[in-house]
């Protein structure tokens, strides 16, 4: 078993960056969809949709806390103590929630590629890493048959929701990418076995994969590759976001519950 | 060296923790419902190892207190620990029989067994099952009404032929 006290200094900041990229994107997304709840087209939605975010918070939450472990800071204060340019999610989720057609096609887009990615660090060299996410990956299972059966539902609707769909789609494509955006110090851990396959090799298999479900819907989708800022761009809709989800953390420092 | 002293130990936190019930589904032990991983107790500490239904589920905090203050109060070592682990990862197929049952009898129909092999690989067969059987008068006539219920770990069916929603402790 990897010990965090057993890596060097390379190997632990490689690391902290990738397990900080997870932990971001889970948070970030989680946040966006509670933006959904009480506002869900449907009660039923309504739940679906909150309980999802909450089990990707929760999941944030877990990896903040490995990451505190690895760099020796509490999960608390990487949460919700950095500046909204101080996070490293990708530019898929600099985007406010949009219409349900616009928050459909972008959870497909994220669930399709965190089980790709998810898939490779069940499998992480480091145990913990390995442990957490083969955990996350069984519940994520539910989240990705959801996020398939929204986009068929809509796909296959009369009226506007296929034209809605597809739009967002193909708005949201290239950020999508970058989910898979190379990590600083990615050759370190994919030379170690913590990241067991190379970003750009799973960038490819998630293209394999999601291609001949959205192409019929959207039609041609360009050749794109991740952006190598695809996890630092900041967006104003994610300031408005960070705002929020700062807000208690800033006005009551020594806050617990 | 364990001691005969510290197997008995081992056996009283075991009996301790059986009283104790799922904060969110008090009709269940945290032993039955499986969450208990190990305990190991020595001259200083108890060692509870807890296994999280879900990686989010936000009774993990009142469990750890609750079973930190419940074991403490026994008395066997002077500091306890509960640790939460994902090693092994918790799965529905950890609820023991008895637990089972309790379940059906607090209206929740318990997860169906996982499917047998390697788990990693069927993850796709992980599909909430599309029929459950009702609680209330045993037929397998229902609907999977919302695989996300209540809290992060039940799904919400209805059942056809008594015309009862019910929810189910989803299969994972």
């Amino acid at each position: 078993m990897t010990v965090t006290t057993d890596l060097d200094l390379e190997t632990r900041e490689a690391l902290a960056e990738l397990v900080l990229s997870v932990a971001d994107d889970e948070f970030v997304i989680g946040f966006w969809d509670s933006e959904w709840t009480g506002i869900a087209p449907m009660l039923e939605e309504d739940v679906a949709t909150s309980s999802i975010a909450q089990d990707e918070i929760g999941h944030a939450k877990a990896l903040y806390e490995l990451l505190g472990e690895l760099i020796g800071e509490e999960a608390d204060h990487i949460a919700f103590g950095r500046d909204a340019d101080g996070y490293r999610h990708a530019s898929l989720l600099n985007h406010r929630r949009g219409d349900w057609a616009f928050s459909v096609a972008r959870r497909y887009l994220y669930e399709t590629a965190d089980a790709v990615r998810l898939g490779a660090l069940a499998h992480s060299a480091h145990e913990p890493l390995a442990l957490l996410t083969g955990k996350m990956r069984r519940e994520e299972t539910y989240h990705l048959l959801h996020a398939e059966a929204w986009l068929r539902r809509l796909a296959d609707a009369s009226d506007e929701a296929p034209e809605r769909l597809a739009d967002a789609i193909r708005a949201l494509w290239t950020d999508a990418q970058d989910v898979f955006a190379p990590l600083a110090g990615e050759e370190v851990l994919v030379r170690s076995g913590m990241l067991p396959i190379p970003m750009r090799a799973l960038h490819a298999d998630w293209q394999a994969r999601v291609r001949p479900t959205l192409e019929p819907i959207a039609g041609s989708l360009p050749a794109t590759a991740p952006s190598l800022d695809g996890r630092e761009r900041r967006s104003d809709d994610f300031a408005w976001l960070h705002s929020e989800f700062t807000s208690v953390a800033r006005t009551e420092e020594r806050a617990t519950w | 060296m364990v001691s005969a002293a510290a197997g008995s130990s081992v056996e009283r936190v075991w009996a301790e923790l059986a009283t104790i019930p799922d904060p969110e589904i008090p009709a269940i032990s945290v032993v039955d419902l499986g969450v208990i991983g190990s305990v190991a107790v020595d001259q200083d500490r108890v060692r509870v190892e807890l296994l999280p239904t879900f990686v989010g589920c936000p009774a993990i905090g009142v469990m750890q207190e609750q079973i930190g203050e419940r074991i403490g109060a026994l008395g066997v070592a002077p500091a306890v620990d509960v640790i939460v682990t994902y090693n092994p990862p918790w799965t529905s197929d950890r609820i023991s029989d008895a637990g089972r049952e309790a379940l059906r009898r607090s209206g929740f129909a318990p997860p169906a067994p996982m499917p047998t092999g390697p788990l990693l690989g069927q993850l796709d067969e992980l599909a909430v099952l599309p029929v459950a059987e009702c609680p209330y008068c045993g037929s397998r006539n229902t609907s999977l009404d919302n695989p996300f219920g209540p809290t992060l770990c039940r799904a919400i069916y209805h059942c056809t032929d008594c015309r009862q929603p019910f929810e189910q402790f989803k299969r994972i």
